[in-house]
């Protein structure tokens, strides 16, 4: 790797991703700050996931670099392993335990030793309780904590995913489509909350509401075609022609 | 927390029924006089034993497949492995009892005009040290599996396949002569068991107390395994495995630890069933025998370990009764029962009882409370 040691939190540099010849990535430069907060549109198939499964280790880029902290070669680990260096990732379509209730969800979450006998013999101190009483306080689940995952609603469990985000205190949070399926008060709010979060955290987030992407009021990146088509304010951006073109303008 | 407390209240019905077996067994058999309603014969002693074992078998495999998601179809080869280690005792117990009166060899190496016992057949003689064969030998041939399997992320179906090819590989493997472990006709004619005769009443009593005994110990092991937060992370792999991986679990550790500790399980439920049966041969290992756990399971209820001792008994009772009285409707009968169960009870007899439990209370709660219904529900 002769990769120049950056001071950025994270770092891609010409990443390629290639399925059966079609490159979801092309290319793809990124680079991202510590405790900043990073929004990311474009149409579908841009490969806004894609680039989030590179980060996280659960697809392996053909070509380009991919650095952690300036020193953790992210294509180089597994799902695992860069879980453990500190970036949580929150999918697409909501994935939450379904059969534990919220309260448990956010238990397996919680920043704590991971191995088979930590967890076979933990103790659980009152430490933990009040962490997640305020986890689930701040994601607003404290009423339904004893119920199955599963029944709650979409909006209660994109936040449930949010919370078990913050449980495992990354230092790099990925939010594919957080508003996806909310309720406009609903997305106002998952606003707020990451607002809130990205005060002490970098973090990126996918989204094709507009209306939330300017409430969040930060950068914003515009993939097209696997490669990064625009960067700047949400204006600069939308008053981009390309931008129009292939996304806003349809 | 509703089914936290019906945990509870299970395990107390399982471990009363298991403490009422192990006393009322041995006063049937001992105490009530034969000819009497309440007598139990001396040849469905080590019948309700052979139960049993295969009881603490469904344990075994509940765990994984159950909580978990790992169906093995290779579980049978784990309780076998028990079995000989079992069974490599008692073989060399028996002395020069034998046919040919060797003080060393067993009949089987004298009959193939062996010289000397092979060096895998020392220690046998102690029954410590058998009984910690009877734990390691399945467990690191689980391990060493699981270590592969898991590590390349074998899941689902291609598991399950590669687990069928390894207990017929053994099965293969066991019926040659040159295994040195008695080939198609395995090991059988014990005489004793830490000095007491095998087929003596009172050994089969004590060995049906002990089987219960381990079933009781097993079911709260795996109790206390399912409680735990580890409990918790195996859940979530077999839900949604990709997603733990993402929160930080090494998904290939947690699959590998439990799959070993249920072969464990499983050798010693083979260990106890070989005195009690008399024999263990290379058809222990049959395929098919690892499917039947998982019917036993399944029709007890999958993931709820109670349904697994309660399908495996009430299955093998079933299939002790066809034998006898329909010997050839009894494959029919079991395929029957399993495609009932998975159109009908997808959650086994438990879980259906369990749901009709609790929308009967739902109902009574209901009808007890002014309060609409849908307030009532949570
Ligand atoms: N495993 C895969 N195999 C083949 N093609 C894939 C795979 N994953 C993604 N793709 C393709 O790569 C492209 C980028 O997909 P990606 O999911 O990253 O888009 P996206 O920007 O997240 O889109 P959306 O807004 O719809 O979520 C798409 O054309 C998709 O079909
Ligand atoms: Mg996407």
């Amino acid at each position: 790797m002769t990769a120049p040691i950056t001071p950025t939190l994270l770092y891609l540099d010409n990443v390629t991703v290639s399925f059966d010849g079609f490159r979801a990535l092309n290319a793809l430069s990124l680079a991202i700050d510590h405790a900043e907060m990073r929004a990311i549109i474009g149409p579908n198939g841009a490969g806004k996931t894609t680039m989030m499964d590179v980060i996280t280790g659960k697809t392996q880029p053909n070509e380009g670099t991919a650095l952690f902290e300036g020193s953790h070669d992210l294509t180089a680990l597994d799902e695992t392993a860069i879980a453990e260096l500190g970036i949580g990732r929150k999918f697409q379509t909501p994935t939450v335990f379904e059969m534990h209730t919220v309260e448990d969800n956010l238990l397996l979450a919680l920043k704590n030793k991971r191995g088979p006998l930590a967890t076979l013999l933990s103790r659980r101190p009152a430490r933990e309780q009040e962490r997640i009483d305020a986890l689930l306080e701040r994601v607003r689940l404290t009423v339904q904590r004893h119920r199955r995952a599963g029944e709650l609603s979409h909006g209660q469990k994109q936040w449930l995913e949010i919370g078990m985000l913050l449980a495992q205190e990354p230092k790099l949070l990925l939010i594919d489509e957080p508003a996806a399926g909310m309720t406009d008060q609903e997305t106002a709010d998952t606003a707020d909350l990451l607002r809130d979060i990205a005060r002490s955290k970098a973090v990126i987030v996918v989204e094709h509401d507009m209306t939330f992407v300017r409430d969040l009021g930060v950068k914003v990146t515009c993939l097209h075609e696997g490669s990064v088509l625009a960067e700047g304010s949400l204006d600069a951006v939308s008053a981009n022609e390309r931008v129009v073109e292939v996304y806003l303008g349809r | 927390m509703r089914t936290q407390s019906l945990f509870d209240r299970q395990t107390t019905v399982v471990l009363s029924l298991l403490a009422a077996a192990a006393i009322l067994v041995p006063a049937m058999n001992g105490l009530a006089l034969p000819g009497s309603a309440l007598h139990l014969s001396d040849h469905l002693v080590p019948l309700l034993g052979k139960y049993v074992c295969f009881a603490l078998l469904a344990l075994s495999v509940d765990l994984i497949w159950g909580f978990c998601g790992i169906l093995s179809l290779g579980h049978g080869a784990f309780f076998a492995l028990g079995g000989y280690a079992m069974g490599m005792y008692l073989m060399r117990q028996i002395g020069a009892r034998g046919v040919y009166s060797d003080p060393v060899l067993p009949d089987f190496m004298v009959f193939l005009n062996w010289k000397e016992l092979p060096w895998f057949w020392y220690g046998f003689d102690w029954l410590p040290f058998a009984a910690l064969m009877v734990l390691l030998v399945p467990g690191t041939l689980a391990f060493v599996f699981g270590w592969f399997a898991f590590r390349s992320r074998v899941t689902g179906v291609y598991f399950s396949i590669i687990t069928q090819a390894m207990t017929f590989a053994l099965m293969l493997a066991f019926f040659r002569n040159d295994m040195g472990l008695g080939g198609n006709n395995g090991l059988t004619d014990f005489k004793e068991i830490l000095g007491f005769p095998v087929q003596a009443g009172s050994t089969r009593i004590a060995l049906f107390v002990l089987s219960v005994l381990a079933l009781a110990g097993g079911y709260l092991l795996c109790r206390w395994v399912v409680g735990s937060t580890f409990g918790k992370v195996l859940v979530a792999v077999r839900d949604a495995e990709s997603r733990t991986r993402f929160l930080g679990y090494r998904v290939e550790h947690y699959k590998l630890a439990v799959f070993t500790l249920s072969a464990m399980l499983a050798g010693v439920a083979g260990a106890l069933y070989v005195p009690q049966v008399g024999i263990i041969n290379p058809s222990e290992f049959a395929p098919a025998n690892s499917i039947e756990v998982v019917i036993w399971v399944a029709v007890g209820g999958r993931g709820t370990l109670a349904g697994a001792i309660l399908g495996a008994l009430l299955v093998n009772a079933g299939k002790t009764w066809f034998t006898a009285a329909l010997p050839e409707f009894w494959l029919f009968a079991l395929g029957g029962l399993f495609v009932f169960v998975t159109l009908f009870m997808p959650r086994g007899i438990l879980g259906a009882a369990n749901d009709l439990w609790e929308r009967s209370s739902q109902k009574l709660r209901a009808r007890r409370s002014p309060q609409p219904v849908t307030q009532a529900a949570e």
